[in-house]
């Protein structure tokens, strides 16, 4: 047809022996796939607008749909691969820069699928966690340095505020505006029923779920979209986002698009308008600054809220760490490359940053070597996908563990990998009000518990085996872990022996 | 109102003095301590000396007048209240400011404005009676920038003034024709209607220092603001 | 074969003390004799014992006890302690030949006072600057090793039974108020002495029975402030957390035992106001420090000994009385070796510490 013609990536496959024309897969698909032929009297697609995010193949009544890769293929090599040379196109056809959403979809190490844990045989018991008492409650915040007593010799509670989880879980931050009313709602009610977290991400809190205040993370962005006094006090904890996994260095960008409504209101600025957030916090140009930040939100909020700050796991990491650890923070967030995000260059997703396994490993080393692991607590993200990553992460030292793109999967992500066109199908990632309905946040925060949960048995079943029966004891328990088919120096920097030894 | 000698006084305890107070507070020999009134709603200070950094941070109502002048970001996510300053302030004021209005007889540093919004009828105001630094308005995504460059011979704004900005506004009182702005923006000259917008906060400016309003209006005026709302849209390629 | 150190080597175990009330001294008959019924909860690959109230000559100096590979060793290690202290008093430790006891180290006790002057200039305290030359020693000094550091009291240990490192220390010569035993059955060793238990750090020793699972966070945070885990034992975790706690945080025994075998939650959360507070804020602020998997332990201090299981009660341990004296051990037929008269023997629950003070003035 022209230059610019690049044959669709997916193709829909309909059966139609079971097709009975009902047009559900029509009114099921924002992007326009599927239409009826009133010549041919039969279901058409035009595929090329498909995202392949299943929506259709799992509302047609009569199973008739699938979507299937293309084979439709160029002559691919080693080196030139059919993405790398679609993309060239893309951009010689555009001159844009290229973007994409959700976490680094490469194949680079997933250093947790390359770690083994520990179980007790002999020396020691392990644990039924079924019938005795196996504890997943963790404090995160600063511990004091030394104990002080009154003059009758009572120790006196000199503990900063502290957050109570119920497990190690939390949703990581997903601002409200890249995800809809509906799923901040789930997050928000299955946080509070399952004694938790959520992150109400850098796009301010919609009225309606201040009542969630307990279990709300309040995010301040470079962009402070939605931030004011009463927004601070909402919450339990208030996150400083210095960096993003998908996109470190890189600032947020909401496009006008999705500036509507409610979404224009809790962020405070004009329907239709960008909702900019500039890479750097522009009174953070270096870490004595971040010292400012955290100490203006602490004298805002009159100490009563500890202090996340989150950053992206980039090269020098374990040295940020030390810096954060040292400038009144009360918990850290480091979130790895393989995070997710709504939105982000897909050069940058795709190239920048490192794996959290490595990343947590440094940091926890440099910490401790420092002597001031206790002043802070470590949370990690960036693609926390099952409760052995939990696991693993605690083992390395972590306090805690975010999970964003797992809670989405549990609200009917596909994992489609389109958030940044608006068009969510499964009512996520988007602000159209006839596809936010679509997520039922009863159903929604449901599945989030029923996740959580199963993920706690998995946990106490991990613990039950290695003969701990608290969670405070796995963290940092680094002989628990076992390397497989790891190099000398991933094993050194993970801190861990490999199997067999 | 109650004077408060902060001397020697360590911020964390100045700042919880002056929430526990129930009355306006006077604060003398201030010398550096930083986040005075951050969060403040209902409370007058006066500030003899010279305030550390993240003055009227969040500040939400309050009324802080300065006799001296200001260090870096001052206003920051300030969300109502107004800031008087009779003197000068350093960089990033006003960062994020989305209510209130702050008001500076001297010059500003470099970003002042940065990524101010507004929504409806909560319009940020920032009025630089000198002049300022570069990156003025840096992201602005709304509210209203005023600077005057009184008795200035310097260029009244610095270099690259309005990058990223995508709305809210802007008057100069300066034909601007050394300046260079952005493609983003539009610049003209402001007519009297763009002036008559805007004269409420110049009238209290005036009030405030002692200016005349006439003067002050009876200049070349430039209008800058934003080409679009969406200045970045056509950069990307969906992937 | 890897020496404790260079490799993580699990052990089960027996332990035994016992102490008098009223500070009334006992040779180290009886304790050696109360290992013999336990003999088979130990393997021969290590005993030792731990003494309180041994030196009264030199009862206000640090008694250290150092094992040397060869005597090359002791010169190297002297020049630190001269360099430190001064010693008023360097002896070979006497011994018996026996043939169930054999590749015995050089095995010197030095009684020594650290300089005023240094500690002055370093602005330490006296014991924080002895705990400093024992583990630049033991972490510097390849072949050198100190077991014992107290004042006032030492640890005795080697490779074989309990009962046969007791007979060859001479411990019938020693006279104390509170004894602990030690016999080892790790699962591998080269059968090196520093291996064996009991494990001490000033006047803290611990003889302790288990393979705890919580090692590694414990010892990844108690390395945060100066500690060497140069062994990789459990033994030597635990010593230096109740280091940790007792003295420099300055905990008391029973706050000290309830970070280590903290309540469970739902255990706190019943507990009356006050002490759910203490009991909830010990374990916010330490949480790095709980122990969890099988162990009973005792922590022997001067002037007293402190009981303890584990929170879910995974090891054995019985307590029982008699007049001035308690004893404490594995099994109860430890306890009627020492005593057939034995009363109130019982088992404490788990977490819940056994704590005796000899009355003050009397040690």
């Amino acid at each position: 047809m022209s230059i610019d013609y690049i044959y669709s990536e997916f193709e829909v496959v309909r059966n139609q022996n079971r097709c009975t024309n009902c047009r559900a897969c029509e009114k099921q698909c924002a992007n326009g796939v599927h239409y009826f032929d009133n010549d041919k009297k039969i279901m058409l697609a035009d595929e090329s607008k498909c995202v392949n995010c299943q929506r259709c193949v799992s509302f047609c009544p009569t199973h008739a749909l699938k979507i299937v890769k293309s084979d439709c293929s160029f002559r691919e090599n080693a080196n030139w691969s059919e993405q790398t040379i679609k993309e060239i196109y893309k951009q010689a056809n555009s001159g844009g820069v290229l973007l994409s959403s959700m976490g680094n979809p490469n194949k680079l190490p997933v250093y947790f699928d390359r770690i083994l844990i520990n179980a007790s045989q002999v020396t020691n018991p392990s644990i039924d966690p079924l019938r005795e008492p196996m504890e997943t409650k963790v404090f995160l915040g600063k511990k004091p340095s030394s104990i002080k007593r009154d003059e009758n010799g009572e120790i006196i509670n000199n503990l900063t505020p502290q957050l109570e989880l119920s497990i190690p879980v939390m949703f990581a931050a997903m601002s409200y505006g890249s995800v809809s009313y509906n799923t901040h709602k789930s997050l928000a009610m299955a946080a509070s029923k399952l004694g938790i977290l959520y992150n109400t991400g850098e796009g301010g809190l919609h009225e309606d779920f201040y009542v969630y205040g307990d279990n709300t993370i309040v995010q301040v962005a470079s962009g402070r979209f939605g931030v004011h006094e009463k927004y601070l006090e909402a919450g339990k904890a208030i996150e400083i986002k210095m960096g993003q996994g998908a996109k470190p260095g890189i600032g947020g960008h909401l496009p006008g698009t999705k500036i509507v409504g409610d979404v224009s209101r809790t962020r405070m600025i004009p329907e239709g308008s960008d909702a900019i957030s500039p890479a750097p916090h522009h009174d953070i140009y270096s870490i004595e600054d971040l010292r400012q930040l955290v100490y203006s939100l602490k004298e805002a909020t009159k100490y009563k809220k500890p202090i996340i700050v989150k950053v992206a796991t980039v090269h020098n990491i374990a040295a940020i760490a030390s810096g954060i650890a040292r400038s009144g923070a009360d918990i850290i967030a480091i979130d790895g490359f393989r995070g997710g995000t709504g939105a982000a260059p897909t050069r940058i997703r795709d190239n920048v940053g490192i794996p959290v396994e490595l990343a947590l490993a440094a940091v926890d080393k440099r910490l401790r070597a420092e002597g001031i692991r206790n002043n802070i607590s470590l949370i990690v993200g960036g693609s926390i996908r099952s409760a052995a990553d939990v696991v693993k992460a605690i083992a390395l030292g972590a306090d805690a563990c975010y999970i964003g793109t797992a809670a989405l999967l549990a609200l009917g992500c596909h994992l489609c990998r389109a958030c940044q066109i608006g068009k969510c199908n499964w009512g996520i990632a988007t602000q159209n009000p006839e596809l936010v309905k679509r997520l039922d946040p009863e159903l929604g925060s449901k599945r989030l518990i029923n996740l959580m949960t199963a993920w706690k048995h998995e946990i106490k079943e991990f613990m039950g085996s290695m003969g701990i029966n608290s969670i405070e004891a796995l963290r940092g328990n680094r002989l628990m872990l076992r390397g497989i088919g790891l190099n000398q120096k991933e094993l050194d920097i993970l801190g861990i022996s490999h199997a067999g030894e | 109102m109650i004077t408060i000698d902060a001397k020697n006084t360590r911020f964390d305890s100045l700042n919880e003095t002056i929430r526990n107070s129930n009355d306006d507070v006077e604060i003398v020999n201030c010398l550096g301590q930083r986040f005075i009134g951050a969060g403040l709603s209902n409370k007058s200070l006066t500030i003899k000396g010279t305030p550390g950094n993240a003055l009227g941070a969040y500040l939400n109502g309050a009324n802080i007048e300065i006799y001296g002048n200001v260090q870096d970001a001052v206003g920051d996510t300030m969300n109502d209240g107004e800031i008087i300053v009779h003197g000068s302030i350093g960089d990033a004021a006003g960062y994020a400011m989305r209510g209130g209005k702050i008001f500076v007889k001297g010059n500003a540093g470099y970003r002042a404005g940065i990524h101010m919004k507004a929504y409806k009828e909560k319009i940020p105001v920032l009025v630089i009676g000198g002049t300022t630094g570069s990156f003025l308005g840096e992201y602005q995504a709304g509210g209203i920038i005023i600077v005057l460059g009184i008795d200035s011979k310097k260029n009244i704004v610095g270099n690259f003034p309005c990058t990223g900005m995508h709305g809210g506004k802007m008057l100069l009182r300066s034909t601007c024709d050394k300046i260079s702005f952005p493609k983003n923006v539009n610049t003209r000259a402001a007519t009297k209607e763009d002036l008559d917008e805007v004269i409420t906060y110049i009238k209290e400016f005036c009030k405030c220092f002692g200016y005349n309003e006439s003067e002050i209006l009876n200049e070349k005026w430039t209008l800058v603001s934003p080409d679009s709302n969406n200045p970045y849209k056509q950069m990307y390629v969906q992937n | 074969m890897y020496k404790e150190g260079e490799v993580r080597i699990p052990s089960g175990c027996a332990i035994s003390a016992v102490i008098s009330r009223y500070g009334n001294k006992m040779t180290g008959e009886k304790i050696i004799e109360s290992m013999i019924p336990m003999h088979d909860r130990s393997n021969g690959l290590g005993g030792g014992f731990a003494a309180y109230g041994i030196y009264p000559d030199h009862k206000d100096e640090y008694a250290l006890h150092i094992f040397f590979n060869d005597k090359y060793r002791i010169e190297e290690c002297e020049r630190i302690l001269k360099d430190n202290f001064e010693i008023t008093k360097a002896e070979i430790i006497p011994t018996r030949k026996i043939p169930e006891i054999t590749d015995e180290p050089i095995i010197m006790r030095y009684f020594v006072l650290p300089f005023a002057s240094l500690l002055k200039s370093l602005q330490l305290d006296e014991k924080e600057f002895v705990v400093r030359v024992v583990m630049k020693i033991n972490t510097e000094v390849n072949g050198a090793y100190v077991f014992s550091s107290g004042k006032n009291m030492g640890a005795f240990k080697a490779g074989g039974f309990p009962e046969d490192v007791g007979k060859y220390y001479k411990l019938d010569e020693y006279e104390g108020y509170a004894w602990t035993a030690h016999g080892r059955y790790p699962t591998n060793t080269p059968g090196w002495w520093g291996g064996a238990h009991p494990f001490g750090l000033l006047d803290y020793t611990i003889v302790h029975n288990g393979d705890i699972s919580s090692y590694d966070a414990n010892r990844r945070f108690i390395e945060m402030f100066g500690y060497k885990c140069t062994l990789q034992t459990d033994t030597e975790v635990i010593t230096y957390i109740a280091d940790y706690l007792v003295r420099r945080q300055g905990l008391s025994f029973e706050e000290t035992a309830s970070v280590i075998a903290a309540p469970f939650w739902k255990t706190i959360k019943n507990k009356p106001e006050k002490e759910r507070e203490k009991l909830k804020y010990l374990r916010m602020v330490f949480p790095s420090l709980l122990i969890t998997g099988p162990f009973s332990i005792i922590l022997g201090f001067n002037g007293g000994l402190m009981a303890l299981n584990d929170r879910l009660k995974l090891r054995s341990m019985v307590v029982g009385e008699k007049d001035d004296k308690v004893f404490i051990a594995s099994e109860e037929a430890a306890i009627r070796t020492m005593d057939i008269n034995a009363e109130n023997i019982y088992s404490p629950m788990g977490g819940e510490p056994v704590i005796i003070k000899v009355k003050e003035g009397k040690y």
